[in-house]
This record gives C-alpha cells, structure tokens and sequence, in this order.
C-alpha cells in the first residue's frame, strides 16, 4: 500500500522503517530536515520537508493516491487538522492520527476519525502491570 | 453576549478591547503568562491562562453558556480544533476562527466551521478596493453558490472595448448585469457596445474570474 506518514520522529520513524521493509511504499514529512536522520540508511521511502496540514505539501507527498495518512507529529491539534484534510478533502481510506490528550482523542473518534491515545494506553498498560502478578 | 476569546496576541487583545467596550462579556484564554498579564493589566481581569484547545481550560472558562466562540490564535490547527471542540463539546451557538493560510479557508469551511476570517484575505480585498487602476474589484461573494460579483473596468486599448457584448463569448453562468458608462448606468442588452472607461458589473463563478478580467481588460 501507499503510506503518507507525517511526523519523523520516534514513532513515525519506526512506523516508516518497518513498513519499507515489508514492501510498502512510503513517504514520510517532517518540517525539520534533520529528523530524518532517524530513518535507518537502508530506508527505500521519500522523505519530504514540509507542513502536513498544508494541502499542497500532503499534494506533493502524494496524498492523492495513497492508501494510509498516519499523523504522528507532536502536535495533537496538528494531527487532527491533517487527518480531517487527509480523511474529509482528499478521501484517503484509512486514516490514523495521534492524540495526547484523551478528552480530543474521543471526541474526534466520535466525530469518525481513527485515533489513538498514547496517555490512554500507556497508562492503562501500566496500571494493569502494577495490577498484575508480580 | 458572552464571548470567549481564544488566543491573546495582538488580535485577540485589541479584540478583546474593542468587544468589551460595545459592552459584551468577554473571556480570553491565553497560554503565555506575561501576554495574560498584559492583558490583566490593561483590560481588568478577563484573562484566563490556559491552553484554550483543552476541554477542561473551557470547561472552566464556561464555554457551555457562550454565546460566542472566537479562536484567533496564530495557529489555523489550533483555531481549529478550538471551534471544533467548541462547536460539538460545548455546543456554542457560534464559533468564528482565524485563518493564517488562506489557502485555509475552504478546508475549514468542509470541516464544519462557517465563519471565518483570513486576515490576508481581507488585506487584499481592501487594496483591491482602494486602488482604482485595479482593473477588476471584488464587490461581493455569493454564499456558498461559487458565485461572485465583481467590477470590471474597461481600459484603454482593451479588446472589448467597441464590441457588441453579444460578439463576447462570456465564460459559463456568468452575466453582465450593469454597464455603467458616461451616460450612466444601463442594463445590457446583445447589442449593447462596451466603450472606453465603462464600468461593468458582473456575476460570475469563481473559477471563471480570470477567463472573465482577460475578456474585458486585456489590451490589443
């Protein structure tokens, strides 16, 4: 599949890593060139610098023809503004966006967006640890 | 009115001044403490230091019984998501929101947030207004239809000019409405001959403006 991915930090640049390797074709946006260094140098994807929740930048990341928009930058409101472009202007059919804080996450998944809140799953993984067999 | 102000940067404070001197209620959410001071100590005490897209800063802001949202920060993702929230969580009646980028606006529109306003936007017009050898101004848009009305002058040397408007083939659903000439105002007829320095008014769609400016003001 054609992944778009925004936000090259940790968890975007093991996201597109893994997935050039399992033959997707990626490309991946950050608006600071040196983020990219995280990408391993085997990465066979685009990188590309440039603000995901400007239409002609997700344009040029080839927004029009991909199958997945994943939003993990570091920014919550940033990742929702370029889903919802992602989802409601350019009709991509799978979307994903990250969200911190929890009380957003819900309201746009209620709103029909796809979105995961690391704070909600962490905490819930740590408290079942904490809860668990020793 | 109640009306909660998010952001507190210039726009929101002269914002903020202007709307509590036509006497409305007025809330402005601002993250930085010395903005937020600022604004306390020039406004009184309407400033509540927050991050105005969390739903517990509104919650505590009332946002519940606002008549009126307004998100102004710097930032279109946030303004965003303000009026989102805004609009959804706490079902404020109206939200308006500030658009940096205007390539914006449209985005905004789909996305469920009728009013906004694009500063630049709004810049342009008013340069389009005032300088008078702008060969087409902007008169007004038409809702949501894609249609506008603007105002086209003729120019010496143009290759409408001495033609009958019906020998003009004008671009889809566009209509000239007025010709205002020496002699006045007239409604146009096929017949009608487009002179020097008349000024036509149009309705056109958006899309069409340019393929319309070329018809009347390129020059020979």
């Amino acid at each position: 599949m054609r992944v778009v991915i925004m936000g090259c930090g940790r968890v975007g640049s093991t996201l597109a890593a893994t997935l050039d390797q399992s033959g997707h074709q990626v490309t991946i946006l950050d608006l600071d060139s040196t983020q990219f260094r995280r990408l391993p140098a085997a990465f066979g994807g685009q990188s590309l610098v440039g603000n995901g929740v400007d239409q002609d930048v997700l344009r040029r990341a080839g927004i029009e023809d991909a199958d997945v928009f994943v939003a993990v930058t570091q920014g919550d409101n940033r990742n929702l503004m370029a889903s919802q472009i992602a989802k409601h202007v350019f009709n991509v059919r799978k979307v994903v966006c990250r969200t911190y804080d929890p009380v957003r996450e819900e309201f746009y998944q209620e709103l029909g967006l796809t979105t995961i809140s690391p704070t909600k799953v962490i905490s819930r993984m740590i408290g079942d640890m904490l809860q668990g067999p020793e | 009115m109640y009306i909660i102000l998010v952001g507190g940067g210039k726009v929101g404070f002269h914002l903020a001044r202007a709307l509590l001197g036509e006497g409305h209620e007025i809330l402005v959410i601002e993250r930085d403490r010395r903005k937020c001071m600022t604004i306390n100590d020039e406004l009184g005490s309407v400033v509540l230091q927050g991050d105005g897209c969390e739903a517990a800063i509104l919650t505590e802001a009332g946002a519940a019984r606002a008549d009126l949202v307004i998100a102004v920060t710097g930032g279109d993702e946030d303004n965003l998501v303000v009026c989102q929230l805004a609009k959804g969580k706490f079902h404020a009646p109206r939200t308006i929101a500030r658009i940096n980028n205007p390539k914006n606006e449209s985005i905004f529109k789909k996305l469920g947030i009728d009013d906004t306003i694009s500063s630049t936007q709004v810049i342009m017009e008013r340069i389009q207004a005032e300088i008078p050898s702008h060969p087409m101004l902007h008169l007004a848009t038409l809702g949501s239809y894609g249609l506008e009305l603007v105002n086209l002058s003729v120019p010496e040397g143009s290759v409408a000019a001495g033609r009958r408007l019906r020998d003009i083939s004008l671009p889809p659903q566009t209509v000239v409405s007025l010709i205002i000439s020496t002699d006045g105002p007239r409604v146009p007829t096929g017949d009608t001959q487009i002179q020097v320095g008349d000024e036509v008014i149009a309705v056109t769609r958006v899309e069409s403006e340019d393929t319309l400016r070329a018809q009347f003001t390129s020059q020979h």
